[in-house]
């Protein structure tokens, strides 16, 4: 007699260690392997784009280190870009070094936690994790040393950045990018060689490059899938068109590509930083841009390649003191789009790690 | 750099196409009749000439006498972009077509603009509530809910 069987619905999360944050994903198997996933989001929501329709228009940058607060400092440089387009304003060469150094800077923090937590799913509990922190401290030190912050920077300015960085900052920049590479050649060997890892994340969690399109994959995730797609050279914003570096791209668009391309940005990144420290140029760092700026009436859009993806900012002034309209494109809640399309098919176990592989912040997923 | 194609001469095309579809065009952006909206996005999709692979963004902005929904398409292979409007108009029942079938990308970001927004998606496979629960009364990111 044929045994028999029917579909299961479980719950993992909201409060799960491998969602990154609070978030359900409402699985329905079939024994142990996934049939359907439906996400359920909310838990975070905090309403941002309400809440900034009350702030003034730089009132609202401290709403945006909020987002994903992984990597702040990217979600700073992308509303005062779309800011600074509505409104017109030019912003001082020396400021615009600095953004690209921070954001640069912030890419490499962000990528390090999520190949630290990507080991932490695969379940090498803790030891990769804390080494990649350890890193991360580093730079957050530095960032620390430029705004007063370690996790909300609040940095940038409409028209540049709050202050100039101190005396002290560029030689302890100089000494980070010294010490990075080689610590960075030391985390990718722990995957390289790592038999059980390889086992694990490759050939699983398939994104094909025409389903990542889309589904408004960006970042690591659609570069994975081997589509060639980087803001920062399809639509150079700020100075990104005076610096030389390559988009790295995967092959099979699995968890393991995904990974690879993360240790790969680093590299990349550390190339961009070491140019853009060469080239910083003396100066101001703001704009004379008054407190309460009226842009005119009108919309703007801007974007940019954050660590997780393209970010960008909708807003709409009808001449008052705070904006209209500020819509954040998020870059997590798009790139889980694609996550049913990875999953199903996959076990309980495979989707830990591709949901791993995403790198999502709950923070920008629910806003 | 992503060149902004001429929302002028796109809407030009367009007209031969869809004569009734095309509202008014500026600029910036390509104002279209909410009803012709999929048709529209289906043909600058589909169209070698245009080839808009990716969807930016959607998203809705309530100026109280009607809603204005804008869609960024961007092909990735001739690295050009558009920015379509399209507006629906009532406070009780607004609505437009959804284009879930011709992006994925569209599915979260309608359900969150029906969420917040109170914008009906007709034809959106799952269009319920997605960041605040069922029961909640209103739709908070519209002008007139605070």
């Amino acid at each position: 007699m044929a045994i028999r069987t029917e579909p299961f619905v479980m719950n993992m999360g909201p409060v799960h260690p491998s969602t990154h944050g609070v978030y359900r994903m409402r699985l329905t198997l079939d024994g142990e392997v996934i049939i359907d996933i439906e996400p359920v989001v909310g838990y975070l929501h905090r309403g941002i784009e309400k809440l900034a329709e009350e702030r003034t228009w730089t009132g609202v940058i401290p709403l945006t280190d909020r987002l994903d607060y992984i990597s702040s400092m990217s979600n700073n440089l992308a509303y005062v870009l779309a800011v600074e387009k509505l409104a017109g304003i030019e912003v001082p060469e020396r400021a615009d070094y600095l953004r690209v150094i921070m954001a640069e800077l912030q890419r490499i923090s962000n990528h390090l936690v999520a190949v630290g937590s990507f080991f932490n799913d695969s379940g090498a509990y803790y030891t990769p994790f804390l080494q990649m922190y350890r890193e991360r401290e580093k730079i957050v030190d530095l960032f620390e040393m430029v705004c007063g912050q370690r996790l909300t920077y609040n940095y940038m300015r409409i028209g540049g950045v709050s202050q100039d960085v101190p005396d002290e900052f560029i030689p302890a920049l100089y000494k980070l990018l010294d010490q990075l590479p080689s610590a960075i050649d030391t985390f990718d060997t722990f995957l390289k060689e790592n038999e059980i890892l390889l086992a694990r994340a490759k050939g699983v969690g398939i994104l094909p490059p025409d389903m990542a399109i889309n589904s408004g994959v960006t970042g690591p995730v659609l570069r994975g899938s081997g589509v060639a797609w980087d803001l920062r050279k399809a639509d150079p914003y700020s100075i990104y068109d005076r610096f030389e570096f390559d988009i790295p791209t995967g092959e099979a668009g699995d968890s393991y590509d995904r990974y690879r391309i993360r240790i790969e940005e680093m590299r990349q990144s550390l190339r961009i930083l070491n140019q853009a420290v060469r080239q910083l140029p003396s100066g101001p760092v703001k704009a004379d841009v008054p407190h309460l700026i009226r842009p005119p009436v009108g919309d703007a859009y801007a974007h940019i390649e954050a660590p997780k993806g393209e970010l960008g900012f909708y807003v709409v002034s009808d001449n008052s003191i705070s904006p209209y309209r500020c819509h954040i494109r998020p870059t997590s809640l798009l790139n889980l789009a694609a996550l049913r399309e990875m999953a199903i098919g996959w076990k309980i176990a495979d989707l830990v790690l591709i949901f791993g592989s995403i790198d999502i912040c709950l923070g920008e997923v629910d806003r | 750099m992503t060149v902004a194609l001429s929302a002028k001469e796109v809407a030009a095309k367009l007209e031969q196409q869809l004569p009734s579809g095309i509202i008014e065009s500026n600029e910036g952006s390509i104002l279209v009749n909410s009803e012709f909206l999929p048709d529209i996005i289906a043909f600058l999709k589909t169209t070698p000439e245009f080839d808009f692979d990716y969807l930016n963004y959607i998203t809705a902005v309530d100026y109280l006498d009607y809603f204005e929904l804008v869609y960024q398409l961007t092909s990735m292979n001739h690295n050009h972009s558009l920015v379509i409007k399209t507006r629906c108009y009532g406070r009780e029942n607004p609505s437009v077509p959804s284009i879930v079938d011709l992006f994925v990308a569209a599915n979260p970001q309608e359900r969150e603009i029906y969420d917040l927004m109170g914008i009906r998606f007709e034809g959106h496979p799952n269009l319920k509530r997605m960041f605040l629960w069922e029961g909640f009364e209103g739709h908070p990111q519209r002008k007139d809910y605070l």
